[in-house]
């Protein structure tokens, strides 16, 4: 039996106008395990909060209940008194009678019944409190960042600003991800390379900052603050300490025919290659799949020429095991693939692009070197037809294309048309859309500024085909204003493709058992108020993985998650909500109930062994809770069809102990 | 039937810690009242609610249970409350074949913003408990004394 002690507040008169608290007092003093109780003016000012200390060390109270306001207010200031008094912060309950009592009824006979019932249903509650010790664990102090894109890098480069060390493991030879391909950025225009590229310089020369290129998450282990990850560092066939990436490899390397995809397959590189002339690392890497010397033994040429001696075609995967305190999760996007949309002959003419391949055939380092021709023929196109929301904003019914918004490409199309009626002004522009959204600092001013001053035409409609034909491309649209059909015999057809996650974001999910949508972008811990935490904890969301996204709001995101992780290895140890779920190893029959309704991935199990008979020893399989992961919500407390599930501090038995009170 | 003028309903209300119960709170900090039959029992999330919990409530002579938790899409814990409304719903029409009427049990949303809800879901339910009188199907009598 518990030695309690109940403290009935009147909290000047809030409490005490309506409430008869010596009544209060009086009544639950008789109540079983309570050996001493009083009524006291504040008890949360320090005479009330001495006394309570007194009565502790005083009575040998085991148990303190506090009849006062709402345990949102006080119970962590109650919590440290009893603590500072020596006995167990989670031995103290708070009967709320004031918010639930004083305030909301006038009666005071009535009230002070309430109160006295509320007393009761605290007291039995104590009655059934354990002691709880919040657990502690050592945080490693290192962050991972997957993908290198311009979140990833942001992200690191918050880190390592902080001081802490950081590796970036990205799956390409480089860093710089999308944007790295981009020609100008809106909303401002200026060029994506002058803005992204010093912050790769700045990333490769950070001495907290590690770039894992050419590398991926082969698994994690651990929980938060202690994550044990295995990257694999795949085979470049270059030693990345003696390249200096010269580039006299590639001049000399006899295969040629390598679809470039940094250039989105518009013209060809060889087969050792350096992605682009600013990658960092700048690091040549021998593509496997057409290296001549790799395939037929014959060749080798790139070794003769290096002189630093740096080609090794013996070269193997590595794997390295690496321990951190927090993950950032900044894989990226990718436009989706255009075959399920052969309306608009993506597969039949070559002058039908993708956005992102219209952004290579701008661009002053693309394979036009700026100058926009056409892949077919590189002539110089004189119209040119963009649509939009080329699978974005989908029927789910018609099985293709992604029913969200892929945000971006209304203000990436304008600024494609405003800069080719800039460059080229002989050249007409058109635009399909469904609707324009552009909402966004300046943006819609931007768009406007593509109608009204470079004069590009909007037409609301959908194209419905484009038929390639005599070196045209015809156009058939519907124009849903004027209500007309439109033909437009054009050069060029630029598709603005919905963006989706990157197709290893799934796989990389489930090793870091952290959610997803159904259309595989990651999910936040809430959507509202941690936008960039994922439910997992100590995993982190870094732009356009957790939703589409341009650049300004990329860079914002992950500098929010830089800063959570910062706070997060700061600390040397995590303490622990011990409210947490506790599974009883007996009754546990290893059902897996439980790990499919955690939220975060907090329950795994074990083979225990248990006594068997005739001494026998038998491996069960049991549930094992995490402390540091679990965020005790209870959920598997009630999905555990064999009751072995409980939690800590609200347990099926305290519960129903008020239950049993509240109903006498 | 007899019925006693005076009788009123006994109302266990379980208040999921991040909305309903700060809900309730604030009705109280605007002095919104509802009936004094309502008891609140704090739990960290409304998917913590066994329906254990209310069938004990039932069989100690409560007359009426509900269970207030976060709107869906806003539950502290991401998906809790979609749990919760699944299991409520499986409970519910199982104790409304055992005789325990539809009316007796609910499940509200209820956020920390919302004070007025709450009490006045509390006026309403306590009404509609009242008019149905004391609960008998599940009570157990030997619990009593
Ligand atoms: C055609 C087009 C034009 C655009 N124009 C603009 C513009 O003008 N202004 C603007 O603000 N925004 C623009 N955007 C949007 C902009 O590109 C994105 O907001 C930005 O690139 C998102 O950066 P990110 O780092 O999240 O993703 P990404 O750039 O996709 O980077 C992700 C990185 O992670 C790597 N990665 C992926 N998976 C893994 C893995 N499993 N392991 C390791 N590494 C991995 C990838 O290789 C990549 O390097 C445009 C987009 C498109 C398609
Ligand atoms: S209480 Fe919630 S967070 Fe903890 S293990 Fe159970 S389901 Fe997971
Ligand atoms: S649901 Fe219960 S029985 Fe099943 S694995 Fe979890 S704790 Fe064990």
């Amino acid at each position: 039996m518990q030695r309690i002690g109940v403290f009935v507040c009147w909290c000047g008169s809030n409490i005490a106008a309506t409430v008869d608290v010596e009544a209060v007092a009086d009544a639950l003093s008789k109540e079983p395990g309570v050996v001493f109780a009083t009524n006291y003016q504040y008890m949360c000012s320090k005479s009330g909060q001495d006394m309570i200390r007194e009565k502790i060390k005083e009575l040998g109270l085991t148990g303190v209940v506090i009849c006062s306001c709402s345990p949102r207010m006080h119970e962590a200031t109650f919590r440290k008194t009893c603590e500072s008094a020596g006995l167990n912060p989670y031995m103290v309950e708070i009967a709320n009678i004031r918010e639930q009592v004083s305030w909301v009824h006038k009666d005071k006979a009535v009230g002070t019944e309430k109160a006295i019932i509320l007393g009761r249903a605290a007291i039995a509650k104590v009655q059934l409190n354990t002691p709880l010790i919040a657990g502690q664990t050592p945080v490693t102090k290192r962050a991972l960042v997957i993908g290198g894109g311009i979140a990833g890098i942001q992200t690191a480069l918050d880190i390592a600003d902080a001081g802490f060390p950081v590796d970036i493991v990205e799956k390409n030879p480089t860093i710089g991800g999308k944007m790295a391909q981009l020609d100008k950025t809106f909303p401002t225009l200026d060029c994506a390379a002058c803005i992204l590229t010093p912050k790769m310089v700045d990333a490769g020369q950070n001495e907290n900052i590690r770039i894992l290129s050419y590398s991926e998450i082969e698994d994690v282990k651990g929980y938060i603050g202690n994550f044990d990850v295995k990257i694999r560092r795949k085979a470049r066939y270059v030693d990345e300490e003696k390249c200096t990436g010269c580039g006299t490899c590639m001049e000399k390397c006899p295969m040629k025919k390598v679809p470039n995809e940094f250039n989105m397959g518009l013209d060809n590189r060889t087969a050792i290659y350096i992605p682009f002339a600013q990658a960092v690392p700048k690091v040549a890497t021998i593509d496997a799949n057409y290296c001549l010397k790799l395939n037929t033994g014959k060749c080798g040429i790139c070794s003769k020429v290096c002189l630093a001696d740096a080609v090794d075609y013996e070269q193997k995967d590595e794997i390295l095991e690496e321990k951190y305190g927090a993950i950032v999760v900044a894989t990226g996007f990718n436009p989706i693939s255009l075959e399920k949309f052969d309306e608009f002959a993506y597969s039949q003419s070559p002058d039908v692009v993708s956005s992102l391949e219209f952004e290579r055939l701008m661009n002053a380092a693309g394979p036009t070197g700026g100058t926009l021709l056409r892949p077919s023929d590189k002539t110089h196109p004189h119209t040119i037809v963009f649509v939009q929301c080329v699978g974005s904003r989908c029927d789910a019914s018609a099985e293709k294309g992604k029913e969200y918004c892929s945000k971006i490409c209304c203000m990436y199309t304008a600024k494609h048309a405003m800069l080719t009626r800039e460059k080229y002004p002989d050249t007409e522009v058109y635009v399909f859309y469904i609707d324009v959204r552009t909402p966004g600092k300046g943006f819609d001013e931007f768009y406007r500024r593509a109608v009204e001053q470079y004069n590009v035409h909007y037409i609301k409609g959908m194209v419905g085909k484009v038929v390639p034909e005599g070196g045209k491309l015809k156009v058939q649209a519907s124009d849903l204003l004027d209500n007309r059909q439109i033909h437009i015999d054009a050069d060029m057809v630029v598709l603005a493709a919905a963006i989706e996650p990157d197709k290893s974001a799934r796989p990389l999910a489930t090793k870091l058992t952290a959610s997803m949508d159904t259309n595989d972008f990651f999910t936040e811990a809430h959507p509202k108020l941690r936008p960039v935490e994922s439910p997992t904890a100590g995993i982190f969301l870094s732009g356009t993985c957790q939703g589409p996204k341009d650049i300004p709001e990329t860079v914002a995101q992950a500098g929010a998650a830089a800063s959570k992780v910062i706070s997060l290895l700061v600390k040397d140890n995590l303490v622990g909500n011990p409210c947490v779920a506790k599974p009883d190893e007996l009754m546990c029959n290893g059902c897996s109930s439980c790990e499919k309704v955690c939220p975060y991935g907090a329950i795994t199990y074990e083979d225990k062994p248990f006594r068997g008979p005739n001494r026998t020893t038998l491996i069960r399989r049991v549930a094992v809770v995490n402390p540091a992961v679990c965020q005790g919500c209870g959920a598997c407390t009630v999905a555990c069809p064999s009751g072995a599930m409980d939690l800590l501090g609200f347990s099926n038995r305290q519960i129903m102990a008020e239950v049993d009170a509240i109903c006498k | 039937m007899q019925v006693d003028k005076n009788w009123t309903p006994t109302i266990v209300a379980f208040c999921c810690n991040w909305c309903s119960y700060a809900g309730a709170d604030l009705s109280g900090n605007n002095r919104l009242s509802y009936p004094a039959n309502v008891k609140i029992i704090r739990i960290p999330c409304s998917c913590r609610l066994n329906p254990m919990f209310i069938l004990r409530a039932f069989q100690r002579g409560a007359d009426g249970v509900i269970l207030c938790g976060c709107h869906p899409g806003d539950c502290h814990y991401t998906t809790g409350n979609y749990y919760a409304r699944r299991r409520m719903t499986l409970l519910f029409s199982m104790l409304d074949y055992l005789g325990i009427e539809k009316e007796r049990t609910r499940v509200e949303w209820v956020s920390a913003a919302e004070g007025a809800k709450f009490a006045a879901t509390m006026n309403e339910f306590v009404e509609a408990v009242t008019a149905l009188g004391e609960n008998k199907r599940l009570e157990d009598f030997r619990c009593k004394q």
